[in-house]
């Protein structure tokens, strides 16, 4: 039997080739971001967050906002491995009357606690879903997941100050650093760096690991749940696209046209380092 | 209804806060945001009752509406506050998405609406926030006129079920109504009945309204006279059977003529029931800094303006 760390792992994989066969089946779509997230997300539906699928309203549930709303397709990978919605589901992916729109959607998504796409948003409303959270001394976490491009909008920072100032340390926090928006490169168009400072300097706890060791993201989550006082930051040192070879590192990956022999080929070709 | 037209003694932002006490004494879901403007709302009177429940954000509001809609999904009825100029136009997409959009149940007050920012000047005078707002699925719009109107509306904004924008003047408003007087979110308020035109007012128009009533009647003009405190959604059957009788309608409001009252009685009228309107109101321009008189009077947001309105209305039957 796998032990904690190859079956995250392997639901990694899982996630991963869901994600890319329903962006694939679709034809196009944010395929970068999304692939930079299936770890994180097998780490957190699969071992960190206290969640129901029979009961997705569960009161006292953990709750997760994906604030770069666009990497919903991945989310609904995860959603389907959990059993919040049919796996067929995901072929339904931005069909007319869907259920799973591009960007997240708590109006029509069973499990989906918070609807983002305009980038920025969701982390102020994760931050007020911590300070609601303190407010009545209740026994759960919030976990978030900002894109390192998103990164430059204000609102961030802003959500940011108050859950420092807060001492939010209710609130989890992961940034997808996979170096690369829409336009180029994050540090040719505008710089994070040093974002492990920046955090640091607005009252964070900063962890930065590798962004698809699900041992190492499970660790980090361990102890920013041990620290007290602080909000915590797990900067994810990922790649976008990672594991489609047909986008892996290239910036051209956070919206592109997917045929269906590539698809394919993309998860034959996951198989096949698999076994 | 009163019809001595003389301002209340006290600000109508200490009636916003009386009700809010009260409420959350009853509803513990019931949690203020500010954004560093407390003090101008008079809210450290809330957070002196409930120290927990007063978030303040600093000054951000944009995070402090996110920050709400997530607060509300976790089963709080945030209300937050800022100028009404910041409390939409600045964080639009925030109150769109995170509120709206996400079919969150946030209330929104914005305070000192129109010429009433007065010497914070053009920068804070919203001329289009009912505007902006307007354009927002599922955003109700309230203006009250008075205190003894917001009293009775604040238990329905709180139980309502979606969001709320309440363009709430903080200083003292021209009683109009009584205590005993009942008023229903989404209902316009006949206040005087007549029969040659029809005057549709909000917030301190209304005042301005009965005043050229009253200078109309003193030329044989018999004028209704009616107030929609809920701008959105708009009392559509109210407003038809109205200019149904009298045939013409004047609109007034301290707000931009684009989009918000007048545009909102003139979409209903020329859809339903064509009828001559004219719109009293600012006429596409910025605020600038002023005492309300002033602003009112070099704005056109008067009793004289209404009321050579309502003749010219009446001209084009």
């Amino acid at each position: 039997m796998a032990n904690r760390y190859e079956m995250l792992q392997e639901k990694a994989t899982e996630i991963r080739k869901l994600t890319i066969q329903t962006i694939g089946k679709l034809g196009v779509g944010h395929i970068g971001g999304a692939l930079s997230l299936c770890e994180v997300l097998s780490v957190l539906y699969f071992d960190a967050m206290h969640v129901d699928p029979q009961d997705p309203k569960m009161a006292d549930r953990d709750r997760f906002v994906l604030s770069k709303g666009h990497g919903g397709p991945a989310v609904y990978a995860t959603l389907a491995l959990k059993g919040f919605i049919p796996m067929e589901e995901l072929d339904t992916l931005n069909r007319p009357n869907t259920h799973l729109p591009s960007h997240c959607d708590m109006k029509l998504t069973r499990g989906i606690d918070m609807s983002t796409g305009s980038l920025g948003q969701g982390f102020s409303a994760a931050c007020g879903m911590a300070v609601a959270g303190k407010m009545d001394k209740r026994d759960l976490y919030i976990y978030a997941i900002i894109g390192d491009g998103e990164s430059q909008e204000g609102q961030i920072w802003e959500a940011a100050m108050l859950a420092g100032s807060r001492h939010l340390d209710n609130f989890i926090a992961f940034t997808d650093y996979n170096k690369m928006q829409l336009d180029g490169y994050i540090e040719d168009v505008n710089g994070l760096y040093p974002l492990e400072d920046r955090w640091k300097s607005f009252g964070w706890y900063v962890q930065t690991v590798n962004g698809h060791d699900c041992k190492a993201i499970a660790e980090a989550i361990d102890n920013a749940k041990k620290l007290k006082g602080r909000p915590s930051m797990i900067i994810l040192d990922t790649v976008k696209g990672k594991g489609g070879y047909f986008c892996e590192n290239m910036v051209a990956s956070h919206n592109m046209t997917i045929d269906e022999a590539t698809w394919k080929k993309a998860i034959q070709l996951i198989d096949e380092e698999e076994a | 209804m009163v019809n001595t037209l003389v301002k209340e003694d006290r600000w109508l932002r200490e009636t916003y806060v009386d009700c809010l006490i009260e409420a959350a004494a009853e509803d513990e879901r019931i949690v203020l945001l500010e954004a560093d403007l407390s003090k101008a709302a008079g809210t450290p009177r809330f957070k002196a009752a409930y120290p927990d429940r007063l978030i303040n954000v600093g000054i951000a509001e944009a995070n402090m509406v996110g920050v709400a809609a997530g607060m509300n999904a976790m089963g709080k009825i945030p209300f937050t506050h800022t100028f009404t100029a910041f409390a939409t136009r600045r964080c639009c997409d925030q109150v769109t998405l995170s509120v709206a959009y996400a079919g969150l149940n946030v209330k929104l007050m914005g305070s000192d609406p129109g010429v009433t920012a007065e010497l914070n000047g053009g920068t804070h005078m919203s001329m289009e926030d009912v505007a902006i707002m307007r354009n927002i699925p599922g955003m109700v719009i309230y203006e009250p006129v008075d205190s003894a109107q917001l009293k009775k509306m604040m238990p329905q904004i709180i139980a309502h079920e979606g969001p709320v924008y309440i363009r709430l003047l903080r200083r003292n408003a021209v009683q109009i109504f009584d205590d005993g007087d009942d008023f229903t979110l989404g209902k316009g308020t006949m206040l005087k009945e007549g029969s040659d035109v029809t005057i549709i007012a909000s917030g301190i128009m209304v005042a301005e309204a009965i005043r050229a009533g009253q200078a109309l009647a003193a030329e044989g003009i018999d004028a209704e006279i009616i107030n929609i405190h809920t701008i959105k959604p708009l009392d559509t059957e109210m407003v038809l059977a109205s200019a149904g009788k009298t045939g013409a309608v004047v609109t007034a409001e301290n707000a931009s003529i684009l989009n918000g009252l007048g545009g909102a009685v003139c979409e209903c009228l020329s859809e339903n029931l064509p009828v001559p309107v004219k719109r009293v109101g600012v006429k596409d321009h910025f605020g600038e800094v002023g005492f309300t008189p002033f602003l009112q009077e070099k704005y056109g947001l008067t009793d004289k303006e209404i009321a050579a309105a309502a003749k010219a209305a009446i001209a084009m039957k």
